[in-house]
Formats: structure tokens, C-alpha cells, sequence
């Protein structure tokens, strides 16, 4: 069994989710390849090559891959599938975006977002905003899979590395291109990595308020969530979100203040360790996941716990 | 321009779904079914391009059974001008709709086909990609801003760490995430009017494409429950069992 998996990195790091991935394809069983397309990305690639548990690293180094555009990376982690018996992407925007495309062309049917491996060919995902979790069991010669990272731990890095190959460059469609990001710089963690979240809903009532969610995730050194409707509201930017549709998160503590509990956001976030919810309406469904729940003002509740913890 | 969106018939997303009892698939007997909250937003920002007189024309298709009608009018009565439906035997798979849609695409041929990022049913988030893919068309996915400048369709996509805006080359797949737009209620009068526009049926097996099922469901279970928590009283006590019970601050 041998087993492609596409790094995202962001040309310098490989980011948290390859590890996941990673760790996923060691469940399946095989020899585990990284794939590393970008520009300028040595480092990326001699950071990749030394995940452990993984046999080599396929370097592709192009100014076309710089962007990680669907169309260039799709058609190349095509055209390297060959020889492999699984391509693997984590099931993160990067992922979400060109693993498709790559299926396409394989004429594959894709499976999304897996949680588990049953066995090297069947898997366990979440259906209908996670209400049902499907087994299902791929008839595909090739697998082409998504990994939702929060459900695999991170593999390890180790002191030694493995060998890193050059790929080759298949040329561009050059139908798209890039033109600009607006990422926000953030001192908090990022959300899908960090093992403390607070969440607000919108209950907060607009940006201003917001603040005091902002205050009790710095002191805790957690990372900042929102509901889609706090989203929507805009009171945060859309990268907070949390949710079927938004970002999928799994920490160790999740406060979720003024948030309702939707069956949307519950799909983001009900796998965290700890569950604290604070709402005024003692019916919301948040309290029914919730580990720890407060009826109350949360503009009483929340500054009185940023001052106590 | 016209433009082309593909929708689904699925359950109403305020359903909350459970499997069968012999949990063979999930329980769709008697839920009321919607047209994708997704593909809504779809339909609307095509109306929209035609409204402000960049479009000359929306089309709308879907892929399904006899029942699926009742999503192309409701579609008809946001704005849009004619339907397709590519009727099928059974539930598709997003690989064998995006092939059925590639050809409903070179029989169309539309300058822009818009679509939901993911259908709330299956979560796969995978349609229109590989409907771009088989095209060979370029793709903009999870769009929360669409205009059109030229030959060239710029969209900014919600992507984990923010936005990124790049530009494509048209004709171009599109796919919506939820800002795009805010879907309109269809009038009254419009939902009349819906039902004279022209709906054309196309038999999926007459294509000569093969649309058979790759995976196979084995089980669908209700995923593990939590255990019941508790309610406390005051913040205090809500930080002391943080702190001894749950030991997840200190």
C-alpha cells in the first residue's frame, strides 16, 4: 500500500493539519509519501521530511504553485497519483478546495472529511451537519480522501529526516490567478489548534461588546470563536466561525457564551473536552452538550471570570 | 452572460436527522425537503447579475428524481428563468452529478455556472470542483463576494485565515459560501409565475455516461452522546470545578 500525502504549508512551515493527515495515512497502513508544492519552499519541504513515520517527500517547487491555486495543484497531485494507492489532503480550506479536482480527474469518488479508519477501505464521516455518522466503504481502486484533523492526533516530528525527491512541474492552465489575501495577524492562537476556545454568540450584541470575550480569551491564552450568527452580525470576521460550515475545532475547554446552540454550531465544536456554556435562556440548546452550564447575564458572568481565573 | 446553477433537493436544514432503526441509511421518510440553503444563495446572486444587467439569462438544473421539481419552480420563483431537470434513478453521487452536469454544461454553454460550496445533506464539498475539473475550467470556491470585470470573474473566498481574492478567467465555476448574499422570499405573484416558466426533463441514462455508485454505505449510526452535565450556580463555583473537576485551567 502506498499512500500520497499533500502538505499544507504555507511555503516556510508545514502547518498542523499535514501532521494529522499524516497520522491518518499511518492508521490506513503503508508507505506514507508527502507531497510539497509551492514556491521557494525548501524549508517547508526539509521540515516535511522529517514528520515521523512517513518514507520520502516529493518536492515540486514552482512560482506557479506559490498560491496553491486548485487548478495547478490539482492537475499536478494528478499527474504524480500514479503508483499511489491513496491521496490524502487534510480537510481544511487548502484541502476542501483542489483534493476534488484531483478526484475528478482520477474519476474517483472522494470520500470527505473521514474521523476514522475502520479499514483500508472503509471510513467513518459525519452527515447532515454531523446529526449521523456515515461507515462508509470506498469500491474505488484508488482512494482519494479528506481528513477532518481534530479527529487524528498530530504525528511526531523526529530528529532524523528522510529523503526529499524533486517532482516534476505540469504546466500551468494559467485561467486563474491570485491577486490578494487579507489573513489576520493574531498574538492568540489559531482556532483549529488551540486547546482553549471562547466562543460568542449573538447575544454579544455587536463588535464593541465583543471586546469582553476578546479580554477572557487573552487571559486564558485561548483563541477566539464565534457563531454564525455573530459572524453574520458582524461582529467578528468570518474566519472566527465556528460550525458545520466554518471551522471544525476540538480543545480541551470551549466556552461558548451567548450562544444558543444550533445544530450548525454544535457540529464545530461538541467533540471538545470540556464544554462551558453561559446563556441567559435556560432552555438553549447549548446547555444539553454543555459539561458545565450557567443561566445568566453574560455581561455580569464573563467579566467576573476573566477577573477570577 | 448566462449563467448556469445547479441545485439540490435536500432535508429542510431545520430537520434534525436520525438513521433508520436498522441502521441501513438515514430516515428520510416524511421530512420536509428544501431546496440547499447553499444553492439558494446561488440562485440569488445569479438573479442578482441579471437584475443589475450583467446577465442575460439564469438557468437552473438539477439532478434527481420526478420530486425534484417542486426545487427547480421554488428556484423558478427566486428569479430564475427556465429549468432542467437531468432525472435520475436514485440518489447520485457528487462525482456521477458532475459528470451528468458537464454535459448539461457543453449542451448550455453558460459563461458562469454558480453553485453551493457543500450540499447539507452529505457535507462533501466536492460538486463543483470536480465539475471544474472535468471542464477544465478554473474555480473559485467558497465565494463571499462575486464581480464580474471583463472576461474575468474576481471573487473573494472565505478560507481559513481570512479572505483571499483571486481572478478567473470566465467561463468559470463559482461556489458560494454563506455571505455571498442574502437570498430573497419569493413573492406570491412570483410563485405563480414560476409555474408557467419552461421546466424541460432530460433522461440522465439517455447520456451515455456512467453514473454508478463507488462507495457503499454500510452503517448510519446517531454519533456518541455526552454525557449530561451540570448546571452551576455562580461564576465561582463555575471556576472551581474548572479548576479541581475538570482540571482544564489552573
Amino acid at each position: 500500500m502506498s499512500i500520497l500525502v499533500v502538505a499544507e504549508h504555507d511555503n516556510n512551515e508545514i502547518k498542523g493539519s499535514t501532521l494529522n493527515t499524516v497520522t491518518a495515512a499511518s492508521e490506513i497502513g503503508g508507505d506514507v509519501s508527502v507531497l510539497v508544492a509551492g514556491s521557494e519552499s525548501s524549508s517547508a519541504a526539509e521540515q516535511a521530511s522529517k514528520i515521523s513515520g512517513i518514507s520520502s517527500v516529493i518536492h515540486v517547487d514552482d512560482p506557479i504553485y506559490k498560491n496553491f491555486l486548485a487548478e495547478d495543484l490539482g492537475n499536478l497531485v494528478a499527474s504524480i497519483a500514479e503508483g499511489f494507492n491513496y491521496i490524502l489532503a487534510p480537510a481544511t480550506t487548502f484541502g476542501k478546495n483542489f483534493l476534488p479536482r484531483v478526484a475528478a480527474k482520477l474519476d474517483v469518488q472522494q470520500i470527505s472529511d473521514i474521523i476514522s479508519v475502520e479499514d483500508p477501505d472503509t471510513f467513518k464521516r459525519p452527515i447532515y451537519a454531523g446529526s449521523c455518522i456515515a461507515t462508509v466503504k470506498s469500491n474505488d481502486s484508488v482512494k482519494v480522501i479528506t481528513v477532518r484533523t481534530t479527529a487524528f492526533d498530530a504525528s511526531l516530528m523526529s530528529d532524523s529526516s528522510v529523503t526529499v525527491n524533486p517532482g516534476d512541474v505540469v504546466d500551468s492552465l494559467n485561467n486563474s490567478s491570485f491577486v490578494n489575501d487579507e489573513i489576520a495577524e493574531s498574538d492568540r492562537p489559531e482556532l483549529t489548534a488551540a486547546d482553549v476556545i471562547v466562543s460568542g454568540g449573538r447575544a454579544l450584541g455587536s463588535s464593541e461588546n465583543f471586546k469582553i470575550i476578546e479580554a477572557l480569551a487573552d487571559k486564558l491564552g485561548a483563541a477566539v470563536g464565534a457563531s454564525r450568527a455573530a459572524v453574520d452580525a458582524g461582529y467578528v470576521p468570518n474566519d472566527y466561525q465556528v460550525g458545520q460550515t466554518g471551522k471544525i475545532v476540538a480543545p480541551s475547554l470551549y466556552i461558548a457564551i451567548g450562544i444558543s446552540g444550533a445544530i450548525q454550531h454544535l457540529a464545530g465544536m461538541k467533540d471538545s473536552k470540556i464544554i462551558v456554556a453561559i446563556n441567559r435562556d435556560e432552555d438553549a440548546p447549548i446547555f444539553q452538550v454543555a459539561d458545565y452550564g450557567l443561566v445568566g447575564d453574560l455581561f455580569e458572568a464573563v467579566p467576573e471570570l476573566t477577573d477570577s481565573v | 452572460m448566462k449563467i448556469l446553477v445547479p441545485v439540490k433537493r435536500v432535508v429542510d436544514y431545520n430537520v434534525k436527522v436520525r438513521p433508520l432503526s436498522d441502521n441501513s441509511n438515514v430516515d428520510l421518510n416524511n421530512v420536509k425537503m428544501s431546496v440547499n440553503p447553499f444553492c439558494e444563495i446561488a440562485v440569488e446572486e445569479a438573479v442578482r447579475l441579471k437584475e443589475s444587467g450583467q446577465a442575460t439569462e439564469v438557468v437552473v438544473v438539477t439532478v434527481g428524481g420526478d420530486e425534484s421539481q417542486e426545487q427547480l419552480r421554488a428556484c423558478l420563483a427566486l428569479g430564475a428563468d427556465r429549468a432542467i431537470l437531468a432525472q435520475s434513478e436514485g440518489l447520485l453521487e457528487p462525482l456521477a452529478i458532475a459528470k451528468v452536469l458537464t454535459k448539461i454544461v457543453e449542451s448550455e454553454n453558460p459563461n458562469l455556472v454558480i453553485l453551493g460550496k457543500q450540499a447539507i445533506d452529505g457535507d462533501n464539498n466536492q460538486t463543483g470542483q470536480m465539475l471544474a475539473a472535468m471542464l477544465d475550467m478554473p474555480q473559485a470556491t467558497f465565494a463571499s463576494e462575486l464581480k464580474i470585470e471583463g472576461d474575468n470573474a474576481v471573487v473573494t473566498r472565505e478560507i481559513d485565515g481570512g479572505l483571499q481574492t483571486i481572478s478567473v478567467n470566465l467561463p468559470a465555476i463559482v461556489t458560494t459560501d454563506l455571505r455571498l448574499n442574502e437570498p430573497r422570499y419569493a413573492s406570491l405573484p412570483n410563485i405563480m409565475q414560476a409555474k408557467k416558466k419552461d421546466l424541460s426533463v432530460q433522461n440522465v441514462s439517455d447520456l451515455g455516461i456512467d453514473v454508478s455508485d463507488r462507495t457503499s454505505i454500510l452503517s448510519v449510526e446517531l454519533p456518541p452522546t455526552r454525557e449530561a452535565g451540570v448546571m452551576v450556580d455562580s461564576v465561582e463555583e463555575l471556576v472551581e470545578k474548572l479548576k479541581n473537576e475538570a482540571k482544564v485551567i489552573t
